[in-house]
């Protein structure tokens, strides 16, 4: 016997491995003119999955105090050998992985995958694009640089709104009344212990679920044609693996994370503070809502509608009825084009005015 | 079925095992939410510092202070006054600045403006700026709270 055989031989007389190996073969992925779409979650898990290398490869040199960490992140960059490149993938793929989630989400959403027996793939796939902002949220602040300083003061001011909880959940993540060293360790201990734990967790359920139940096929699609999913999906996902690596380092090496001055508490608010593109929208809502709306504050107002609005995103697979009898109604179309309308048009609306002279 | 109600052996301890899972739940849960919540700093009680000295300001200017752990806004307005505020804006908690070409107190994150008597004149901010006393005793000014 070769080798390989051998080993293999080694685990299957010990581990009844033969039982795995079969339900990969049987299971099979649908083929259609919408198929395109089902690359999306393993485009996003292999983004993770690049976060997880190149974060673990920051670690090394990362120091997280409001003393040091600007002064690590500036020798990784250009002391350490391709400290810049792994900085950079680190950078990029962050945002990659978000935009790769919400297109993930947005197809999920548009070709009503989340019928029943669905439901708790759907609310654990929004849970994680929850988890995957907070992961970025945290990461922003790292470096500890004017930008992110100021943006994580007013984002975490924006966290003190909230009714009730508001102030708690504000001294909670500032670790103490105003954005510090404090409010850096936090960040860290999110960033790098609490988060990586939740997402594994989280996308161990996911993953479990979908293996489990297979792809959804859409109402529309009336074709029974399909493939296994091992080898043939798995394959073609490794070629989409392997452009999106191959993208994120192109931009790396193209486009390096730059890395700013370092934040300094008593100087003023430079112009042009932003948080990440992915929060721009609500920045923007926050930035248009007038002091006041009907005797309310307005920062009250945007808070809680966007609290709604996450709320109604985790709620989609039960607020759909007509999706649970096999309809598609057009309102459900409606409010999902408005969504997609306004994120992207406030999004649009927050970088033009941010680039204007 | 006896006449009095009495529970079996098998509910009385599947009830002991319940509460005692609901027990050790909150007392697990209790002191590690009381550890997360951080402990109340020491607020620096400062009510007084030197924000800067005589001479340090030409008029219409102004210079940020450290007020314990907050920044402090000191304005030498066109009028010559010597005026200090909280920097910390009211709507979202950045830091403001003074503008001279303007004479107003500008804050760069959402556009708010306040007037050189900290009151908002446009823009998102819901309150005036926390307003200080200024005095001056000898070479230093000095900025305090009102009490
Ligand atoms: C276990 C996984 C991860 C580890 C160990 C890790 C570790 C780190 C470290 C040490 C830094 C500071 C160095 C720097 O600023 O370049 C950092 C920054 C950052 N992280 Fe992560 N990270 C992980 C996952 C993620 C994920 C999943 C995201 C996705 C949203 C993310 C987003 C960021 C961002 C936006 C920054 C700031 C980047 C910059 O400005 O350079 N991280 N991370
Ligand atoms: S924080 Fe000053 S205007 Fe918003």
């Amino acid at each position: 016997m070769r080798p390989l055989e051998r080993l293999r031989a080694f685990f299957r007389e010990r581990y009844p491995l033969g039982g795995l190996a079969e339900f990969a073969t049987h299971k099979t992925v649908p083929v259609h003119r919408h198929s395109f779409w089902y690359y999306w979650g393993g485009m996003t898990l292999a983004l993770i999955g690049m976060q997880i290398a190149s974060g673990v490869l920051l670690l090394l040199y990362y120091r997280p105090s409001a003393q040091e960490a600007f002064e690590s992140v500036r020798f990784i960059m250009t002391k350490v050998q391709f400290g810049w490149l792994v900085r950079s993938v680190h950078a990029w793929a962050a945002n990659l992985v978000i935009f790769s989630a919400m297109v993930h989400l947005a197809s999920v959403f548009f070709l009503k995958a989340y019928r029943p027996p669905r439901e708790l793939t759907w609310v654990t796939g929004a849970v994680l694009l929850f988890l995957l902002m907070g992961f970025g949220f945290t990461g922003y602040l790292l470096p500890w640089n004017t930008l992110a300083f100021f943006a994580t003061k007013v984002g975490t001011e924006i966290a003190g709104v909230v009714p009730v909880m508001g102030p708690i959940i504000q001294v909670f993540l500032r670790g103490g009344s105003d954005v510090g060293d404090v409010t850096l360790t936090r960040f860290f201990w999110l960033h790098i212990a609490i988060l990586p734990l939740m997402v594994v967790g989280v996308i161990g359920l996911h993953l479990v679920m979908v293996q489990l139940q297979g792809m959804s096929k859409p109402l529309t699609v009336r074709e029974e044609r399909s493939i296994p999913f091992f080898p043939n999906f798995f394959l073609r996902d490794l070629i989409a693996w392997a452009l999106i690596l191959g993208a994120v380092l192109s931009v790396s090496v193209y486009w390096p994370a730059t890395l700013g001055e370092k934040a300094d508490p008593f100087a003023p608010t430079p112009a042009g503070i932003q948080p990440e593109w992915y929060f721009l929208w609500m920045f923007q809502t926050l930035k248009l809502v007038p002091g006041h709306v009907f005797g309310l504050e307005g920062e009250l107002v945007a808070v809680g509608a966007t609290g709604v609005a996450g709320l109604a995103l985790l709620l989609v697979p039960w607020l759909d009825r007509p999706a649970r009898r096999g309809r598609s109604h057009w309102m459900v179309l409606a409010a999902g084009i408005l969504a997609v309308l306004y994120v992207v048009g406030m999004t649009g609306y927050a970088l033009w005015i941010g680039h204007r002279p | 079925m006896c006449p009095r109600q009495r529970i079996s052996r098998r509910e009385f301890l599947r009830y002991l095992l319940k509460s005692g899972g609901v027990a050790f739940l909150g007392a697990a849960i209790y002191p590690i939410a009381r550890y997360l919540y951080p402990p109340r700093g020491v607020e620096s009680s400062v009510s007084t510092v030197v924000a800067a000295t005589l001479g340090e300001l030409a008029v219409n200017t102004a210079k940020i202070f450290r007020f314990g752990s907050r920044p402090g806004l000191l304005i030498n307005t066109p009028q010559g006054e010597l005026k200090a505020f909280s920097a910390v804006c009211t709507h979202l908690n950045c830091t403001v600045q003074y503008e001279p070409d303007n004479s107003l107190i500008w804050c760069a994150c959402h556009n708010g403006k306040y007037d050189l008597n900290g009151q908002v004149i446009s823009g998102p901010p819901p309150r005036p700026l926390e307003a200080y006393q200024v005095n001056v005793r000898g070479e230093e000014i000095l900025v305090s709270k009102p009490a």
